[in-house]
């Protein structure tokens, strides 16, 4: 955290200075490292081992916050008979398709009833729900791995609150987890048992009514073919610990880039809409109503989803869209499979794809198998860069590394490449969502040098152009685009699109077009428009509320009036559960919500995430449906049953608890359980240039015997385009270079400061070599591993320059994510430079040959 | 000794009024920097802060395999550096809790507990470096996996230290190197000559002549700034409150303060360095809490105004062509006729 967000890691020192304890858990001793009060290296890839070890410890020596979880969690609901664990099935779950590489989950359910996931997977109920045809593309398959199990409402959940019934998810968790020993930590992650154990109790002991813990993190835990699983075994134990909803605790997504967070909540994604409403599939027939009744949870607040939705197509569309024509739902494009960065790549180079627009991305050095990025581009008719540099997504025709090889030649790539230069965050108006959720708006400073434009600007106006061109059209085709509501004002002599009037809409207004103050006035009739729900507000009283810069020393702890967060200004997500169950703190010192009886309402620091005048005694009526379905009880009001989920029955394709799989590429077998690998991770059609590796025992797995990890300095930023050209960060780090341990660098001839050649089956790139105690080496299933650190940050062009460790990566992905396992993978290092030109693929070609690799090799489920 | 008592501390030991030593008549407090290297992250926020500013250019790539180091040393081109230490120590050498003095969290938090009806987590909020009643035992205790007991990577920011008595300034023969109201030492550029009699003269090897101009560049601790009533750029960028700037007689007795908390917290190699008017620079204006000996960040361990021997030297010289002249007149009387 220091490393990549020190501006963020000065609010961990003030929680130092207040007698914070620090842990850091890298493969790395890093500037965190430096700063913690222990450090606890680990093997890249083994965190769920490594997790799963906590929630045993927590399990087995009852540290779990027990009134917590019984009142807000699933704990006590009982399972399907039908459902089987890793425990009975060899190391995966019940449902398995093996071949297909999906699961089925409609054993996964509770008994007696059956759960939509609040967001994630969600289209996976939508024949059940209406009685449709199986019409789901071949395509799509990938996303819709539900089928069975009782529709919802059929039944209530059974629960056994004293945790002893033989399914209800605390035994089966218990049952899970078992495994998960001090030994086997120490086996698998190579953590010493005595510095593990310092790990539990640490936390442990700073978890409860008292004391809260957090846990931070970042890509190192979510770039893994089982990615969203860490994710989960942190939340498993947060929910154990009751640290969630409470002051101090909680799970933070350390973000990449500064409004990650704001581009994930407004996306850039292929699959959802703004404010996490999933995007439609291609289903025959599906109109507004089928949609919201396949999609929207039927208790908690996603079950007010339709509001959400029209008013989100009223703000698309305007008075174009009616009751009459369904608010123009027919106007949202429709998904016929999975279109994620990497499986456009694939239809790049399969020429389905023709034209691309990269903004603020460098996919040439930024992206895994960054060769194949740039095989994909060359197949392109068009592709559009947008940014400050002439980054090497740009230039890749004329001086890529497949021209030295002479892989491409320019004459041939007939892909036309438009360069448009982009305006700086510092010359433009606009705000970042940091991962607090926090918007922060930001004022123009300068106006942009030359051609540069800011992005609103580019998209604006480029709209414009089309619809311009469009103009009297009959064709139905352009329907959407020109009856769009695209009308900003604009200003300068740049006719630059009004940021703030792009928020107010984003805000919402009512039908006498005043500013919304709150998602809970949205309407399903069409008589509100609001371009993302859980905006809603940040233009409340047509003042922008982000742009607040009310000084923490004006206010109290919980700052309110410094910026504004999604939603509804609320800093602390599910904060009725820093309330018992009736409703009073859980200790004075954690204080934040509560209920106060004399006045009849929820009360505290925060703005309570409940309903205002919800007693913690009200208990729904049967027929009740969306929030009225909540009791006073279910903290967890986005959740479609209310409670935080232990265990997920619905939503996540790889599983409903997570388990430790190797990574794609491991030197080592799965020493827990049978399977080696995620039995679903997401394998792209075979390509000659995205070999998997032989792991763990099989032959040829030695050849690539390092385990090789990637990660970013403080002094650049991602893939380079905005450090590398900038001649002061540039000579901070100037060259790319490899950290390895003295130990490796003795096995492997390896000198400081020289130079080293590092290998994988898709590539081989070249770095200065630092050798540093920082990276130790492990004891891992008994015997030594060296571990390679590789920071991304470089590529050909720029000031400061070095071969691409992306060069090195595979494309198999997390299943849900669609992310690439970029954080742990295997390689062989060798010292000296690299060959050049036509050697350089000859010397991988040789390397696969050595490994026996095939189109097959590491494709076994 | 005798002589720099004679000019009022003007070269050697203690001078509590540099600025009015230098002729300021109600000059404001003396300014400077305390940088406390115990919570320093190595982000070099503030070398680029300082280039910046100060449009100082861009030295050179280049690779040192000094752990992350690739900056070197403070010189004409580099008025902040950032030193990076790697060494088989115990864990924990790096200790935050400093005082946020000016910083609004704990007043707020402290605030916000005496609020009637108000239970909120700042009302039992510790104060600042002590773990709070109740809180974990937390028995660390240092292992690092493959039996190594011992890592730790020390960072800090270096800087001009602006010394009390400061040899740059004082042999400057063109007057382009002054002494601020602030009691800070800057360079005018467009007085100095580049004769480069300053570059020697530094104890701590920092001012240093720019290769195509030959003039000497340094920290001014942003004289522009200061004027301006802002404080300087590194300052401002430092995201940990390491780069401390203030009124020295300030700064010193949040260091010392600092220093007692550290040692009370087991961290016994904490000290100041520069901070002692009784110094052999007089004190430095630019001060530092290092936790080892300043060797180990490529500091002199015991620097000494370099014009400290200047009056005995002159006084010496004077002696000697007396001396000199009388053997020469005693040559003449004593020639035999």
């Amino acid at each position: 955290m220091a490393e990549c967000h020190p501006v963020g890691f000065q609010w961990v020192m003030e929680a130092k200075a207040r007698g914070a304890k620090v842990i850091h858990v890298d493969p790395r001793f890093t500037r965190t490292s430096a700063l913690a009060d222990l450090h606890v290296p680990l093997r890249a890839g083994s965190d769920i081992a490594f997790l799963g070890g906590i929630i045993h410890y927590v399990l087995e020596r009852e540290k779990y916050f027990r009134d917590y979880i019984v009142a807000y969690s699933n704990a006590p609901v009982i399972l399907r008979e039908d459902f089987g664990d890793t425990e009975d099935l060899g190391g995966v779950f019940s449902g398995l398709d093996a071949a297909g590489r999906r699961y089925d989950n409609g054993s996964w359910q509770y008994e007696g009833t059956e759960m939509q996931a609040a967001s994630g997977q969600r289209d996976t109920e939508y024949d059940k729900r209406t009685g449709g045809d199986g019409s789901l593309t071949e395509a799509a398959r990938g996303e819709a791995h539900g089928s069975g199990g009782a529709v919802i409402g059929e039944g209530e959940v059974e629960r056994d609150e004293t945790l002893t019934h033989p399914r209800c998810v605390f035994q089966v968790l218990k049952r899970h987890y078992a495994r998960y020993t001090p030994e086997m930590v120490e086996q698998v992650c190579g953590v010493p048992q005595d510095l593990f154990r310092q790990v539990c109790e640490l936390v442990t002991e700073n978890s409860g009514r008292e004391r809260t813990t957090a846990f931070a993190y970042a890509v190192g835990w979510t770039q893994h073919t089982v990615g969203t699983q860490y994710i989960r075994a942190a939340a498993i134990l947060q929910t154990l610990l009751g640290n969630i909803g409470r002051p101090g605790g909680g799970i933070l997504a350390l973000r990449g880039h500064a409004s990650i967070q704001g581009s994930t909540d407004i996306p850039t994604l292929f699959n959802l809409l703004p404010g996490y409403i999933p995007m439609p599939y291609a289903h025959r027939n599906e109109d507004l109503d089928a949609f919201v009744e396949a999609e929207a949870a039927h208790k908690g607040y996603w079950g007010n989803m339709r509001s959400y939705l029209v008013s989100l197509l009223k703000a698309y569309w305007g008075d174009a869209a009616t009751a009459e024509n369904d608010f123009c739902f027919d106007y949202l494009p429709r998904l016929t499979g999975s279109h994620s960065a990497y499986e456009t790549t694939m239809a790049q180079l399969e020429g389905v794809c023709k034209g691309y627009f990269l903004v603020g991305e460098n996919p040439a050095v930024g992206n895994a198998n960054a060769k194949l990025m740039r095989l994909g581009m060359a197949n392109l008719d068009w592709l559009v860069v947008r940014d400050f540099s002439l980054i090497e997504s740009a230039t890749w025709w004329k001086d890529g590394p497949e021209i030295e090889t002479g892989e491409l030649r320019t004459r041939d790539i007939r892909t036309e490449v438009f360069f448009l230069p982009a305006a700086a965050h510092t010359e433009k108006d606009g705000s970042f969502t940091n991962t607090q959720r926090l918007l922060q708006w930001h004022h123009q400073a300068v106006e942009p040098p030359g051609e540069a434009r800011s992005d609103l600007w580019f998209a604006y106006h480029l709209g414009r152009r089309i619809r311009e061109k469009l103009a009297g059209s009959t064709d139905p085709m352009d329907r959407p685009v020109l009856d769009l509501a695209w009308d900003y004002p604009t200003r300068g002599r740049h006719a630059e699109p009004d940021a703030e009037a792009v928020l107010a809409e984003i805000n919402g207004r009512d039908a006498e077009g005043r500013p919304l103050s709150s998602y809970e006035q949205l309407e399903p009739d069409g008589s509100t428009s609001c371009g993302c729900w859980i905006y809603c507000g940040v233009y409340a009283d047509g003042v922008n509320q982000a742009a607040r810069r009310r000084p923490g020393r004006e206010q109290d702890w919980v700052a309110a009036e410094w910026a504004w967060a999604w939603p509804a200004n609320r800093r602390i997500l599910y904060n009725r559960a820093s309330a018992d169950p009736e409703g009073r703190p859980w200790s004075e010192r954690k204080a934040l919500v509560w209920w106060d009886p004399d006045k009849g309402e929820w009360s505290g620091h925060d703005v309570p995430d409940f309903k205002k005048d919800k007693s913690p005694g009200h208990r729904p009526p049967e027929d009740a449906t969306g929030p009225q379905a909540l009791s006073g009880t279910d903290a967890f009001v986005m959740q479609a049953d209310g409670k935080a989920w232990l265990y997920v029955p619905s939503g996540l394709t790889d599983g409903p608890l997570p388990a430790h799989y190797e990574p794609q590429d491991s030197p080592f077998p799965n020493l827990l359980y049978d399977q080696q690998r995620n039995p679903v991770r997401q394998l792209l059609s075979p390509h000659p240039d995205n070999r998997y590796q032989p792991s763990g025992d099989e032959p040829g797995s030695q050849v690539f015997p390092y385990v090789a990890t990637t990660y970013r300095l403080t002094e650049h930023h991602t893939a380079g385009g905005m450090s590398r050209w900038q001649p002061y960060l540039a000579e901070l780090q100037p060259e790319f270079f490899c950290e390895v341990s003295p130990e490796l660098a003795a096995e492997r001839n390896l000198e400081h400061t020289g130079w080293a050649t590092i290998v994988s089956a898709r590539g081989v790139i070249e770095a200065r070599v630092l050798v540093t105690d920082r990276v130790a080496p492990l004891t891992v299933h008994g015997r030594r591993l060296h571990q390679v650190g590789l920071p991304y940050h470089w590529g050909p062009n720029g000031y400061s320059t070095g071969d691409a460790a992306n060069e090195l990566l595979h494309l198999s992905l997390d299943p849900n994510t669609h992310i690439q396992e970029a954080k742990a993978f295997a390689v062989d290092i060798r010292p000296g430079r690299r060959p050049r030109g036509p050697a350089s693929v000859e010397l991988v070609r040789a390397y696969r040959a050595r490994a026996g690799i095939d189109e097959r090799t590491g494709t076994e489920p | 000794m005798g002589g720099d008592e004679d000019r009022g501390g003007l070269l050697y030991g203690p001078q509590p009024d540099v600025a009015g030593a230098a002729g300021y008549p109600d000059a404001p407090p003396r300014m400077g920097f305390f940088t406390d290297t115990s919570v320093c992250i190595g982000c070099k926020a503030c070398e680029v802060a300082c280039k910046e500013w100060n449009a100082v250019p861009e030295d050179g790539l280049e690779l040192t395999g000094m752990s992350y180091d690739n900056t070197q040393g403070l010189g004409a081109d580099t008025w902040r550096h950032v030193a990076f230490i790697e060494q088989r120590k115990p864990f924990g050498g790096q200790e935050p809790g400093v005082a946020h003095d000016d910083v609004d969290v704990f007043a707020a938090a402290a605030r916000l507990g005496t609020d009637a009806g108000s239970p909120g987590p700042g009302s039992t909020a510790p104060p600042p470096g002590q773990a709070p009643a109740g809180a974990p035992a937390g028995r660390i205790s240092p292992l690092s996996p493959d039996g190594r007991t011992e890592l730790r990577w020390l960072m800090a920011s270096d800087v001009c230290k602006h010394c009390t008595h400061a040899a740059c300034l004082d042999v400057c023969p063109t007057g382009a190197l002054f002494r601020t109201e602030f009691g800070t030492v800057v360079v005018q550029e467009d007085v100095c000559n580049g004769c480069g009699y300053c570059v020697p003269a530094c104890p701590y090897g920092v001012i240093d002549q720019r290769e195509d101009d030959g003039r000497v560049w340094k920290c001014t601790l942003c004289y522009d700034r200061l004027g301006a009533g802002m404080e300087p750029a590194c300052a401002k960028s430092c995201p940990t409150e390491s780069i401390q700037f203030g009124p020295l007689e300030e700064l010193r007795e949040r260091a010392r303060a600092r220093v007692a908390q550290l040692h009370a917290a087991g961290v016994p190699d904490a000290r100041l360095y520069g901070e002692s008017p009784d110094d052999g620079v007089g004190g430095d204006g630019a001060f530092f809490l290092l936790l080892d000996e300043p060797e180990v960040y490529g500091l002199p361990p015991d620097p000494v105004v370099t014009t400290r021997d200047l009056p005995d030297m002159w006084r010496h010289a004077a002696l000697a062509a007396l001396s000199l002249a009388a053997l020469a007149a005693g040559s003449f009387v004593r020639r035999p006729r």
